[in-house]
């Protein structure tokens, strides 16, 4: 049987318990003898931590334990780095637990662990904490100026600064006949979920084994490191993946309270418990994007690009978290995007500051640097009199130069190409989607108290992180077949689209994959998790190598009971048989298990152009986003309709930081935004004119699929798109933003002060 | 305190603290978990439910509150054989990812349905608003409700 369900619009399998509330979600687990931990955070952004006096919370009834890093022989553990792990980096790592100084509002202090979480709470106004104040770093100035210290004497408040070189950009900027120079910046947002995070350990102190639910992403990783924190073989830690309500990169990672709620368990002898509330929220987890840029540009007079240098800078936060400097590096090295620029000098620095430590957020530095790089080429269009659609197609990269090398980012020597593709084909279907040429009409008009603008951009997106992913295949009892991946859930759909690979390497109907059990460490023998758009091309292929071997097993199995050459064996759906017609069911051999895997070291590149249409609104500054066509090339579509909605979530994603979502912090490092009536999201009423196109035009040549990572394409873009619409919608008044988000007060200051 | 009131047609007594929220009642005493808390203070709409046929955020109202009530949750508009008509648009426009915020928006929708079977996508839209999703930019869970009105109209046409 040939099947084709890879690319077919297959309901996922997920919902049928999601929709009706039969997910499992770790706080709906509650095991018996069941504590819940509650954690003190520090008020204060910076200062010295004196003493915590905890004697009138263990006086409240249902009140078990207050752990503080007092309790931690040899200190508390620190959080090594997942993602370039640099020496220079050590200094700045974060400690599960503050011992003698706090560097950020909401840092963990001391830990409850009570009866219920309410009571938990009540304890924690019974403690009280000593910190003497220290100045707080809130600005890149202050830092860089070093009057207060982060780290102490020894280490400065730059941890590193990254340099993306290519080419001679001093030469090419000498003789080049154009440039501009122009800053730019973007705000501090994040990947909030909304399933805030949350773990839940047991201790089995008889069989020395410890499990923890609620564990994502990364669960492998996050195993060896909570194994060497907490002195137990990477073997006795059972970290299991429970439905997990969101990732977009900010879930998963190892965090301090990884450590913190397995360590409290084990302390006290009971299973304990913690849930992150929202507040805690959003100012303990990994926050991203603040990034400020000064670039300049060097281009011939017809448009060509020559050269792109300058200095960029990215606030860290209070300490470099696992995957921190993955953001910064790409601002650096995917300023260019999908275009062809032969001389670049990028670099940017990482400084630190008295506010939550930062992480990646779904197009990690791709939405900031797009940003800085399609609002920049906006105004070199307009200077040189070139239509802004032809001074892109001037400089994308061409097809035949695949693949392309792009600049490599010092330290680390971190070098990278895109796979392949035709640019030009995005930019094409994009315009024509939208309707440019007729839509252009519009632009700048002001029709009925309304300014309209249009804007394109075009950008790439990279997945299919290395270096391995794992897949095992399994023959149940009646037959059916269990795949395990690697992989892991965060929403994603991936127990559909492994179904559907799975079902068509097998050659065997999609239900008889009986289930796809993804993410927890018992599954397979080793797993790499789910980020950088990673589970379908790096799972995916893993799952082709273990669907060959898993042939192979039953076929050789079926020899032997058929007594025939194993290569004679013909496969069925339900039945295996032999040249002389003599067949087993399947399920006779039941048992079979075959483990597969990828392995990879380059990058998938996806790419794409979107277009829009806006209204300003000059007396509110209130955007309104009329039309939005967001076209991508993926290589292989697996699935239609959760590409679909990974395209248009993750551009409303994106519209929310551009318009929108935004983490305030005051001169005192306290976060303003602390509840979601001050934290912005996209609702249903904001944007419904959203369009997607997706294509399969040029198949990744790097693995068997010839998929690419898909999934952050829509939230690249959409900073620099809706920025460049505005500016065109109030190009009569001469606008030009230059720092997101455009709320309304900032477009409306930016009306005013053009006036 | 010792309350009463009824859960998807069962009557329950719970005794809980005067401060328990009518969610965490529902999650953690009656193990009714469909029910999700996304912020505890009434945005998200992720714990929405239905007290006597109303939509309501189980977060903002005290399990005490529900005396003598109809609560109805996402298990309570479920069936064990087959999805609901609401349940199966959801499915076939890929309303849902993660599915964290979906209970929130089956019964918010539910809600909507019943009273006005008629309504039009922005009438959708304005009270989809109150319920956050992270994940699928709403366009498909606006369709999904639009297209789920057929079965809510009475037979013969009009609104229930």
């Amino acid at each position: 049987m040939r099947n084709s369900f890879v690319g077919a619009a297959v309901e996922r399998r997920e919902d049928l318990r999601f929709l009706r509330g039969r997910g499992e979600y770790v706080d709906d687990l509650a095991p018996r003898g069941l504590l819940h931990a509650v954690i003190l955070r520090s008020a204060v952004a910076h200062g010295r931590l004196r003493a915590i006096d905890f004697s009138a919370a263990l006086e409240i009834p249902g009140v078990h334990a207050v752990i503080t890093a007092k309790d931690m022989p040899g200190g508390p553990p620190i959080i090594p780095m997942r993602l370039q792990p640099l020496p220079d980096f050590k200094p700045y790592e974060q400690p599960v637990i503050a011992a003698d100084k706090v560097r950020y509002v909401g840092e963990p202090v001391a830990v409850v662990l009570a009866d219920s979480p309410a009571i938990g709470e009540d304890a924690l106004e019974a403690i009280t904490v000593d910190i003497e104040a220290l100045p707080a770093v809130t600005t890149r100035a202050a830092a860089t100026k070093g009057d207060s210290l982060l780290f102490g004497p020894n280490s400065g408040n730059v941890a590193l600064t990254f340099r993306a070189a290519c080419g001679d950009a001093a030469a090419a900027f000498e003789r080049a006949p154009y440039r501009r120079r122009e800053s730019f910046r973007t705000q501090r947002h994040f990947g909030l979920t909304m399933e805030p995070r949350g773990l839940l350990a047991e201790w089995d102190a008889a069989r020395g084994v410890l499990r923890v639910f609620g564990a994502a992403k990364v669960l492998f990783f996050n195993r060896r490191i909570l194994a060497k924190q907490i002195g137990l073989p990477e073997e006795a830690i059972d970290m299991v993946e429970n439905d997990v309500g969101g990732g977009f990169g900010a879930r998963g990672e190892f965090y301090p309270e990884d450590f913190l709620i397995p360590f409290a368990a084990r302390h006290i002898g009971r299973p304990v418990k913690w849930i992150e509330d929202r507040r805690e929220n959003l100012m303990a987890m990994n926050h991203a994007r603040e990034a400020e840029a000064e670039i300049e540009i060097a281009c011939a007079r017809d448009g060509t690009i020559l050269g792109l240098r300058g200095h960029t800078y990215t606030d860290m936060g209070a300490y470099m978290r696992t995957n921190g400097a993955v953001g910064s590096r790409n601002v650096a090295q995917f300023m260019s995007g999908p275009y062809r620029i032969p001389n670049i000098d990028v670099d940017v620095t990482l400084f630190m500051t008295n506010k939550t430590p930062v992480g990646t957020y779904r197009g990690p530095g791709r939405f900031e640097t797009d940003f800085f790089r399609e609002r920049l080429f906006d105004m070199v269009a307009k200077d040189l009199g070139i239509d802004r659609v032809d001074f892109r197609r001037r400089n994308l990269v061409a097809e035949s130069e695949m693949p392309y090398a792009i600049a490599t980012i010092n330290p680390f020597e971190s070098k990278d190409q895109f796979d392949s593709g035709d640019y030009q084909i995005t930019l094409d279907r994009c315009l024509t989607e939208f309707g440019w040429d007729e839509k252009s009409k519009l632009q700048g008009r002001l029709i009925d108290g309304r300014y309209h603008g249009i804007a394109l951009g075009c950008f790439i997106e990279g997945g299919a992180a290395g270096p391995k992913e794992s897949a095992r295949l399994a023959l149940n009892g009646d037959g059916s077949v269990t795949v395990y991946m690697g992989s892991s859930a965060v929403g994603q759909g991936v127990e559909t689209v492994f179904a559907q690979i799975a079902a068509d390497a097998l050659e065997i109907p999609m239900d008889r994959i009986r289930e796809v059990l993804h993410g927890s460490t018992a599954h397979v023998s080793d797993g790499y998790g789910a980020y950088h758009s990673r589970s379908v091309v790096m799972g995916g292929s893993a799952l082709l190598d273990a669907a060959e071997k898993f042939r192979s097993a039953i076929r050789v199995a079926a020899a032997n009971r058929l007594g025939c050459d194993a290569a004679a064996v013909k496969l069925g759906e339900e039945t295996v048989s032999g040249p002389d017609g003599r067949s087993l069911k399947l399920a006779e051999l039941a048992g079979i298990s075959a483990e597969g895997a990828f392995l990879n070291k380059k990058h998938t590149y996806t790419y794409g152009a979107h277009a829009a249409h806006v209204t300003v609104d000059p007396k509110t500054g209130r955007v309104q986003v009329i039309d939005y066509v967001a076209v991508e090339d993926v290589g292989r579509i697996i699935n239609p309709k959760t590409l679909k909605g990974q395209v248009i979530g993750s551009l409303v994603q994106g519209l929310g930081g551009a318009f929108m979502e935004h983490l305030v912090y005051d001169d005192q490092g306290q976060l303003l935004t602390g509840s979601l009536m001050d934290y912005l999201l996209p609702t249903a009423s904001d944007f419904p004119n959203l369009r997607s196109v997706t294509l399969e035009m040029k198949p990744s040549p790097i693995n068997p699929l010839g998929a690419k990572g898909a999934g952050e394409g829509g939230i690249i873009a959409a900073g620099g798109v809706m920025a460049n619409a505005v500016a065109n919608a109030l190009a009569s008044l001469g606008v030009e933003p230059r720092e997101l988000p455009l709320s309304p007060p900032r477009v409306w200051a930016l009306v005013n002060a053009a006036k | 305190m010792t309350t009463r009131f009824d859960v998807n047609g069962k009557p329950v007594e719970v005794t809980v603290e005067p401060r328990m929220t009518l969610a965490d009642c529902l999650r953690h005493v009656l193990r009714l978990t469909g029910t999700h808390v996304g912020c505890e203070h009434g945005v998200c709409g992720a714990c929405t439910v239905l007290v006597d046929g109303e939509a309501v955020r189980s977060c903002l109202m005290l399990a005490v509150q529900a005396d003598g009530r109809q609560v109805t949750t996402v298990e309570g508009l479920s069936h064990d054989d087959d999805l609901t008509p609401l349940q199966k648009s959801f499915r076939k426009r890929h309303a849902l990812q993660c599915g964290f915020c979906t209970p929130g928006m089956i019964t918010t929708a539910h809600a909507l349905l019943t009273e006005e079977p008629d309504c039009d996508a922005d009438r959708v839209r304005e009270v989809l608003s109150g319920n956050i999703c992270r994940c699928t930019g709403y366009i498909s869970i606006v369709e999904a409700v639009l297209d789920a009105r057929s079965a809510y109209r009475k037979p013969g046409g009009g609104a229930a």
